[in-house]
């Protein structure tokens, strides 16, 4: 009746409980305060059944950052556990709960803090940079954050409800297959990851169509900001990496339930063909990752130095070589996994190719801070962050790169200390300089400043702490994913100082959130009444903060680059002046339904809860039916309506 | 306020027309879903190059050279065939806004492709009660989930198409109905185009 | 939407006519009877046969990609026929590079 699900899967060790228990607590205390104010109906009509892409993006970035802290907290564990367990002493984590952590970490910091942060952005800044009222699939829009909602859940599930993976954010086999892991752990993984993985699919294409299809008047491709560029290119990335993701977890899915013998020990198995398939994606994803960060201080850095970005021209060329040559160094990840000098060789390469155009980026935003008049705003601070972290790790990047030294520093702390100079020194400062730059646009009011600083500079000097001395411990031979080391190593006290970095990092995100939470008590007094604080150059700033339903009341007409300079300056083609009648889907709770019927079909799969699954996704298709066979429905905003709306925008912006 | 330091000059040669003069809902939805056919292309890419890797790992069982049967898969090649062509057909019927005739060829399309399915997994319970199941070696694997995998998006192609039939029959030839048999015939061509490759590199391939 | 295409306009967007369905079965019929007949009978062997029939897959998969998924005819800006030439091109390296790679591995065990 429950499959394999029986009462011990309830049974965690005491941190996990605690870790659980305030899961659970939170849950409530959130359904409470809901029952309270009376906001069900608001939260269903507003947001569970919306296709707006700036609402959708909005819930895309809180389950992001749900996931962010969650991920973090793994990391907490780790570097705890790293810090007490020497010599005698063995930490407070068992090496198996160990394992499940480390796995889990990199999985929901990849798959649901990356990704959400870059579907959230997408979803809120795209369709305002191009003048669009929409994105191309609202309903998909919708399914796409469900389904990953729907995969951060049963990660959530996982926490509670038996063992999760212990084979690594990638799960390797043979480990990860049935014989050496035949508990439920992997098969949470590879279920939330599929899950996920169908709705960054389906978003990709949205995207993408979006990008190509949608463009106001007048805005051809090379007249695009570079954000909704690296947009475009990541979504390339997405539509050709992510079939090879679903594809290779499809053959592990079959190993471990029907007993076939892809990347079995014996049978003729090969276990490197999936180490090879699951980088094939792996390597794309990262610049998936990546690219829209690049794209979003290509925003930041010209505003905030009031000068044109240097070299648009070559900045379109270096995401588009970029994104090509993703595709082609994938087996820089596994060097020394048997190839021939020959293979390593083309693929080391290859990989330090990818250096010259990113090195091209980072000249033009240093070129374009020259002579321009720069203001340290934190967007800024994170840049300069950014530059400073993102190419020390790129450095050791090329160091990588070079198969006899990866020989040495392969899966050694070098490796973790890399890769989180990507990550966390480009993608998450990237975040959050984006994330302080538009969020008056979107919510209408200001975080602190003085609180982003601080946080700022909790991150900055946490993140050196944390991951400096990683590179050390590499060279001196530490692997990664230790519980547990010898005091003669004489790498305690590094542990330690990682242990602090670690510590700091703590820090700066909770000035993060108690900075994000007196900003929205006290956001009366921060209003942005012009909805263009930073004097932005792009279209999203000519809206008012949050902007209305329909982005624009008239559609825009541009001509060049920085429309919005622009028009302030006069040199623009003006718009027309009548206003139409406004389309605009309707609200469908198909999405939310979707997704959930998504959490039990998952959740069935992985406990072998054979009806339930034939349940879930029998409903799935019907659902799918049903709304795939419905008319193009649509609300409408009459001419008049919109001329109301706006005539009154602009009485409250005069009071 | 401090100027500007850039200047801004006008592209005279600048295009204030829409970039794109095709932004309807059928345009979009044929290029939205056309990626998802490239998509679609990439993950058959990568079953077809695991079936490279693995095809000759038998483990000391039967190779495709004991186990293939090419009257059989030229037997299912004909009938996709024949299925994509009448599907073509029933396009055409469509463009003339016969909704009777639609349905028709469309039929035929169906039970050709119901065939294609029934004859599949006759060859699959075979090779099963001989005790070649996938279980037997990672040839097999790759085989059954290669050659499965396509069997299974037909599946899901007639299911469409049943429904698709429904929909025309009661509804006629609208807008909305056009561009949904568009993009199911984009479908179903699709996969005749990704059988030309089974029949090839497993079937004819295999017995060589 | 108000401005959106009724159903006489998006059948003129669609391409399929007669003609390119009757050529495209023909030519499929003729090209997957050639290839089978050849592994029959024989006619040619080893690398030559090989390299034969994935020739004739080639070009059948071309014809059926133009006289029944149309590629190639669809208005300007062609997105599709870009997207389906990247496709390609990811394919390739994908198939291409894990063969290179894999048959590396096996031969050094």
């Amino acid at each position: 009746m429950f499959g394999r699900l029986n009462l011990d899967a309830f049974k965690h060790e005491s941190s996990q409980n605690i870790a659980v228990i305030g899961m659970v607590l939170g849950g409530i205390a959130i359904i409470g305060i809901l029952f309270y104010l009376k906001r069900w109906k608001w939260l269903w009509n507003e947001w569970l059944t919306t296709v707006d892409p700036k609402r959708i993006g909005v819930m895309y970035i809180i389950v992001a950052l749900l996931m962010f802290f969650k991920g973090f907290a793994d990391a907490l564990m780790m570097r705890l556990q790293q810090a007490l367990s020497v010599g005698d002493a063995h930490g407070f984590i068992s090496p198996g709960h160990f394992q499940e952590v480390f796995s889990a970490h990199g999985t929901t910091m990849i798959f649901f803090a990356g990704m959400g942060i870059v579907f959230g952005l997408l979803n809120l800044i795209v369709p305002l940079q191009i003048g669009a009222r929409d994105v191309a699939y609202p309903f998909l829009n919708a399914l796409g954050f469900w389904l990953f909602a729907s995969g951060a859940v049963l990660g959530l599930v996982s926490l509670a409800i038996g063992k999760f993976s212990t084979a690594g954010w990638l799960a390797y086999p043979p480990l990860s297959g049935i014989e050496y892991s035949p508990d439920e752990g992997v098969d949470y993984w590879i279920w939330l990851v599929q899950i996920a993985g169908v709705g960054s699919t389906i978003s990709g294409i949205n995207f993408l169509v979006t990008i190509l299809k949608m463009r106001c008047p007048g805005m051809t491709l090379m007249k695009m900001p570079i954000f909704v560029w690296s947009a475009l290119c990541a979504m390339v990335l997405v539509i050709f990496a992510f079939p090879i993701l679903t594809a290779t977890l499809y053959m592990l899915a079959l190993d471990r339930y029907l007993g076939m013998h892809f990347f079995t020990a014996g049978f003729g198995g090969n276990p490197m063909m999936y180490i090879n398939l699951i980088w094939a994606w792996g390597h794309p994803e990262v610049y998936i990752l990546i690219l829209p960060a690049f794209g979003i201080f290509s925003e930041v850095v010209p505003t905030f130095s009031e000068k044109r970005l240097f070299g648009y021209v070559s900045m379109v060329w270096a995401l588009i070589i970029i994104t090509i040559l993703s595709f082609i160094v994938w087996l820089h990840h596994f060097f020394t996994m048997g190839a021939s000098p020959n293979v390593n060789a083309f693929f080391g390469v290859m990989t330090m190719l990818i250096a010259i155009p990113t090195g091209v980026k980072i000249f033009n935003w240093l070129f374009t801070k020259f002579q321009g008049h720069v203001h340290f705003t934190s967007p800024m601070l994170w840049f300069f962050a950014f530059v400073l972290n993102f190419s020390v790790g790129g450095m050791t990047g090329i160091l990588l790169s070079s198969p006899p030294v990866d020989y040495q520093v392969h899966n050694s702390l070098f490796l973790i200390a890399h890769f989180h100079g990507m990550v966390i020194g480009g993608f998450l400062f990237g975040f959050f300089s984006g994330f302080t730059y538009w969020f008056p646009k979107i919510t209408g009011f200001f975080l602190s400043e003085n609180l982003n600083r601080y946080a700022f500079w909790c991150w900055f000097t946490g993140f050196l702490l944390a991951f400096m001395p990683l590179y050390m411990l590499g060279f001196m031979g530490a692997t990664r994913r230790l519980d547990h080391y010898e005091a003669s190593t004489g790498w305690h006290p590094l542990f330690l100082t990682v242990g602090l970095g670690a510590a700091i990092i703590l820090c700066g995100v909770c000035i993060q959130i108690y900075g994000l939470f007196m900003s929205i008590k006290d956001r009366k007094n921060n209003l942005d009444l012009t909805g263009d604080p930073w004097n932005g150059r792009t279209l999203e700033w000519s809206i008012p903060s949050p902007p209305p339903i329909y982005n624009f009341a008239i559609t825009p007409t541009v001509d060049q680059l920085d429309p919005l300079w622009a028009i302030k300056r006069g040199l623009a083609p003006k718009p027309e002046k009548d206003y139409e009648d406004i389309h605009l889907p309707k609200n469908t709770p198909m999405g939310l339904c979707i997704g959930m019927l998504s959490l039990i079909f998952g959740f069935a799969m992985t406990w072998y809860i054979i009806w339930l699954a034939i349940i879930s996704f029998t409903a799935i298709i019907v659902c799918l039916i049903i709304r795939l066979s419905g008319e193009d429905e649509h609300d409408v905003i009459t001419a008049a309506q919109v001329k109301e709306m706006e005539a009154a925008r602009l009485r409250s912006q005069t009071t | 306020m401090k100027p500007l330091i850039v200047h801004h000059t006008p592209d005279p040669y600048a295009d204030t027309h829409s970039p794109d003069t095709h932004q309807d809902t059928f345009s979009k939805t044929v290029l939205g879903f056309w990626m998802y056919l490239m998509t679609d292309c990439i993950l058959f890419a990568a079953l077809f190059t695991t079936y490279a890797v693995l095809h000759n790992n038998t483990f000391g069982g039967p190779s495709s050279r004991e186990l293939f049967s090419l009257s059989t898969s030229f037997t299912e090649t004909m009938i996709l065939l024949f299925s994509s062509v009448t599907c073509g057909l029933g396009m055409l019927s469509a463009l003339r806004n016969d909704k009777n005739r639609v349905v028709a060829w469309f039929s035929v399309a169906f039970l050709l492709g119901a065939s294609f399915v029934a004859i599949e997994l006759n060859e699959f319970t075979h090779l099963v009660h001989e005790g070649n199941s996938w279980r037997r070696s990672a040839f097999l694997s790759s085989f059954f989930t290669l050659v499965g995998t396509h069997g299974l998006h037909v599946s899901i192609g007639l299911l469409w198409m049943f429904v698709m039939m429904i929909q025309v029959y009661l509804l006629g030839v609208t807008a909305i109905t056009f561009r949904r048999l568009a993009v199911f015939s984009m479908f179903w061509h699709f996969l005749d185009l990704v059988w030309i490759f089974i029949f090839t590199f497993v079937y004819l391939m295999g017995v060589i | 939407m108000s401005d959106d295409l009724s159903l006489k306009e998006i059948q003129k967007e669609w391409h399929g006519t007669m003609k390119a369905y009757v050529i495209g079965f023909v030519v499929s019929i003729l090209l997957t009877a050639a290839s089978f007949f050849l592994v029959i009978t024989r006619v040619l062997s080893g690398r030559a046969l090989v390299f034969t029939i994935i020739g004739l897959a080639l070009v059948q998969a071309i014809v059926q990609l133009l006289f029944f998924l149309h590629v190639g005819q669809e208005a300007k800006p062609r997105w599709e026929t870009v997207v389906f030439y990247f496709m390609v091109m990811v394919l390739l390296i994908i198939a291409i590079g894990s063969l290179w790679i894999m048959i590396d591995l096996n031969a050094h065990d």
